[in-house]
């Protein structure tokens, strides 16, 4: 139905045109499910845009066919492709909440998006939105259909967002990482909704993602893409069994997975200095240290906010951190897990005392910061660092890296010799020495969260909270950045809290789990006991949810039953 | 200074220079006047373009070239003068109108609200009515009513700023309010201050352009090319030049801030650096 031949891509620049997609072909017939595979920067978005004749104005293609449906995508004006947008071939986008707009209501979007492909009245289009918002088994359709998407969830916003791509049955439907911003509760049901319309509409979905564990869980066929190429296509089983391409095998291999604990990820080896692995002093990294007793205890912190949500509105209390106690001993990580809104990242800025708590107790190395002064806490600062979730929000745009990670030092004083300092921190973090004149503009998001722990590290910290730190990156990016971490660890002797959605990166990295829900800690112990046989319910879904390479979903479900 | 100037775009060189030569002529313009600029002389009333007069003369046949270089001074000095006290004041209320206590703050921005509600033609007007007009009231009055313009984009970025990662990251280490304020929050609001500060050296020249038309401004006989382009309009019929001269090295002047600008907010954001 949908076959691209050869396709290239190529962005305009002052040196001439910059090939970034080469020669990529696929196929795609009625009703099929094509994962298409590859990290950022890999080309897989620029190739959905160039078929569906979306490139930006710098970006033009330079050779290939993309024929759907019999007619060459490619020959067609702009007008002749609007009218295939949409009606035939429709787009999901990664951010739900982005992409629709926000100054009308979600009925208006759906019913607009019905109207402009059939003559049918206002009455006839809010039925039909109606229909297909029950199709997705969205609460209350009448309720959402009056809502504006601000009040919506990320997950509802995507039932819209879908919702109005298949509005005009097309014959197929590309869907951007679709899931990316998601729970993975939310991502599940979502997933779940695209697969069932694949089988109910008959539409052939285009999905992007970096996530291997989708691709796993509704592909029919995978096709993996890597630096603009196409570097390896084949059936869902056959690639995940037998990988033939190396980039493959190691894109597999990087993947931290539920159950498959390992010390360290594969690391997946990139050209260019400076990307290149941090230089270990010896071969081995050093041993684990062994625990110690408690550096930090949280007991019964509870933070309330007060939330206005319109100028009569009556305030509302919203309860962000109930009553939650834990401990974290020396030279050890725990990981706090938990969906968006379940307060982790509340529970961190009070720790960090960014925001001051209602009640309750954090014993740091037996004294309690819940309730000093400013004053008083200062000195106490320097030993508690945070690593931020976005690399490209956490360091100052106008500051070189120099100066960043000299930031502590400035602030706390006490190092003789700042330069060498950093030298000898960007060494650690594995970055080169001439990093420090540059700004943080001149590096990708990896590198960006070393300079991030580099200056997390300046002051020789005994705690550091990494507050979703790995989130934001790919997946062989984030096997290094999570290396790291460990090998920083046993080497300057930290403790951590992480923070994070992503179980399979918390059981990695993690000695004990806490599992957040809804501002309370529903659930605490030691990692290897509550990934093997978690007692709550809510930790059983959560880990339900996770797609596993290897474990069809139904078997998941009921092994855990 | 040669090779210097080579280097950056020709748009900016060519500023730059015209720049050099407007404050140039702020300071020693009076020596190059080939007449005297207050000298009355009936016969010549009104002229065109001569080769004794190249620029004509106007309504009291007084040099028009001699009185432009005169007038560059007062016009220069208002201009910069208001622009760096709104700048400085208007910046340093934003700031702490969003980064200061709330009581403050909630007092710092709707006191610039009533003073934005006032149009900035009465504002002046009455303040000049009560000084004496000159060129430091002036400075001061055309400062005032810009400096809320200056307080609400600081406000409003630094509102932004604060939201970001970097804020929060240098809170977590300690860092103390005065370094959040100059590391973190002043070097990323910069753009659009830098933006609004070239606009602002445009407005002023009109405002005061205005006032002086209105007799509040400059005083005659001193000349000012805002105060020569609002008399040049009563003789639009006669002498069209008389109007053309002071509003083109108005305009050009204007442009040339405003290229300068662009390009120091280029220089300043090291994102945008080559």
């Amino acid at each position: 139905m949908l076959s691209v031949e050869g396709l290239s891509i190529g962005f305009q620049s002052q040196d001439g045109v910059v090939p970034t997609v080469q020669n990529v072909s696929f196929n795609l017939s009625a009703g099929e499910v094509l994962g298409l595979v590859g990290e950022s920067g890999s080309g897989k978005t620029l190739t959905s845009l160039g078929v569906i004749g979306l490139l930006p104005p710098n970006a033009s293609v330079t050779a290939g066919r993309v024929v759907f449906e019999g007619v060459d995508l490619l020959s067609l004006n702009q007008a002749e492709m609007r009218k295939l947008r949409g009606r035939r071939i429709s787009m999901i986008f990664q951010d739900p909440v982005a992409s629709l707009d926000p100054v009308f209501t979600c009925g208006d979007q759906i019913i607009e998006a019905i109207q402009l492909h059939e003559k049918i009245g206002r009455g006839e289009a809010y039925r039909r939105a109606v229909a297909l918002l029950e199709r997705e088994h969205v609460k209350d359709p009448a309720r959402v259909m009056r809502s504006y998407p601000h009040e919506l969830s990320g997950g509802q916003c995507q039932r819209i967002m879908i919702a109005m791509a298949v509005a005009s049955r097309p014959q197929l439907i590309i869907a951007d990482e679709p899931t990316t911003a998601l729970d993975v509760t939310v991502q599940r049901q979502v997933l779940d909704i695209l697969e069932r319309l694949n089988e109910e509409v008959g539409a052939a979905i285009l999905l992007i993602t970096h996530d291997l564990g989708v691709v796993y869980e509704i592909a029919d066929r995978v096709i993996v893409m890597n630096g603009g190429r196409l570097l390896e296509e084949a059936t869902r089983d056959e690639i995940f069994r037998r990988p033939q391409h190396d980039y493959t095998k190691a894109l597999l291999d990087a993947m931290p997975a539920l159950g498959k604990r390992r010390d360290r990820l594969p690391v997946i080896e990139r050209g260019g200095a400076t990307d290149a692995p941090r230089a270990m002093a010896s071969a081995a990294p050093p041993a684990p240290r062994e625990p110690g007793p408690p550096i930090l205890e949280v007991r019964d912190l509870s933070k309330t906010f007060l939330i206005k949500s319109g100028m009569l509105a009556q305030t509302q209390r919203y309860q962000a951190v109930d009553n939650v106690s834990l401990s974290i001993a020396r030279h050890t990580t725990l990981g706090l897990v938990g969906e968006s809104g379940c307060g982790k990242t509340s529970l961190s800025r009070l720790i960090m005392r960014l925001t001051e708590p209602d009640s309750g107790q954090i014993l740091f190395n037996g004294t309690d910061i819940a309730q000093l002064s400013e004053r008083r806490l200062f000195p106490v600062r320097r030993n508690i660092a945070m690593v931020f979730q976005n690399p490209f929000g956490s360091l100052n745009p106008r500051l070189s890296v120099q100066e960043a990670i000299s930031a502590p030092m400035q602030i706390h004083g006490g190092v003789a010799d700042r330069p060498r300092r950093v030298a000898d921190l960007l060494d650690a973090v594995g970055l080169p020495r001439n990093a420090g004149q540059k700004y943080p503009h001149e590096f990708s998001g990896g590198q960006r969260q070393r300079i991030a722990i580099a200056r997390a590290l300046a002051l020789n910290p005994s705690l550091v909270i990494c507050d979703e730190a790995v989130s934001a990156l790919d997946v062989s990016v984030q096997a290094q950045v999570l290396n790291l971490l460990k090998d920083l660890q046993a080497e300057f002797a930290l403790t951590y809290l992480f923070i994070s959605h992503d179980l399979s990166v918390v059981e990695h990295i993690s000695d004990t789990i806490a599992v957040m829900r809804a501002g309370r800690i529903v659930e605490t112990g030691p990692a290897d006991a509550i990934f093997a046989a978690p007692q709550e319910e809510y930790t059983r879904i959560l880990l339900a949810a996770v797609p596993r390479i290897g474990i069809e979903r139904e078997d998941r479900q009921e092994r855990l039953q | 200074m040669t090779l210097f100037l080579l280097r950056m775009r020709p748009a900016v060189a060519a500023s730059a220079l015209l720049l050099a030569a407007v404050v140039a002529i702020a300071i020693i313009g009076p020596a190059l006047a080939p007449y005297n600029p207050y000298e009355i002389q009936h016969l010549k009333v009104n002229q065109p373009s001569s080769p004794q007069h190249w620029l004509g003369t106007d309504e009291f046949g007084r040099d028009l070239l001699s009185r432009l270089l005169i007038g560059i001074r007062p016009t220069v000095m208002v201009a910069m003068g208001a622009t760096v006290i709104a700048a400085a004041f208007g910046t340093f209320l934003g700031i702490v109108g969003a980064y200061g206590p709330r009581l403050v703050s909630f007092g710092i921005m709707r006191s610039v609200d009533i003073l934005l509600a006032f149009p900035p033609i009465l504002l002046a007007l009455l303040a000049v009515g009560f000084w004496q007009s000159g060129v430091v009231s002036l400075m001061a009055v055309i400062g005032v009513v810009y400096t809320p313009h200056f307080a609400r984009i600081a406000q409003s970025s630094t509102l932004q700023v604060m939201q970001q990662e970097y804020v929060q990251a240098e809170r977590s280490m300690g860092a103390s309010p005065l370094r959040i304020v100059f590391r973190a929050i002043l070097p990323n609001i910069l753009s659009p201050l830098m933006v609004q500060a070239t606009l602002t050296i445009a407005a002023a020249i009109l405002l005061e352009s205005g006032l002086s038309f209105l007799g509040l401004g400059i005083v005659p006989p001193e000349p000012s090319w805002g105060q020569m382009i609002g008399t040049a309009r009563s003789y639009l019929s006669i002498n069209p030049m008389y109007l053309v001269w002071p509003a083109l090295c108005l305009a050009m002047t204007v442009l040339a801030i405003n290229i300068i600008g662009d390009y120091l907010r280029d220089l300043l954001d090291p994102r945008l650096r080559q």
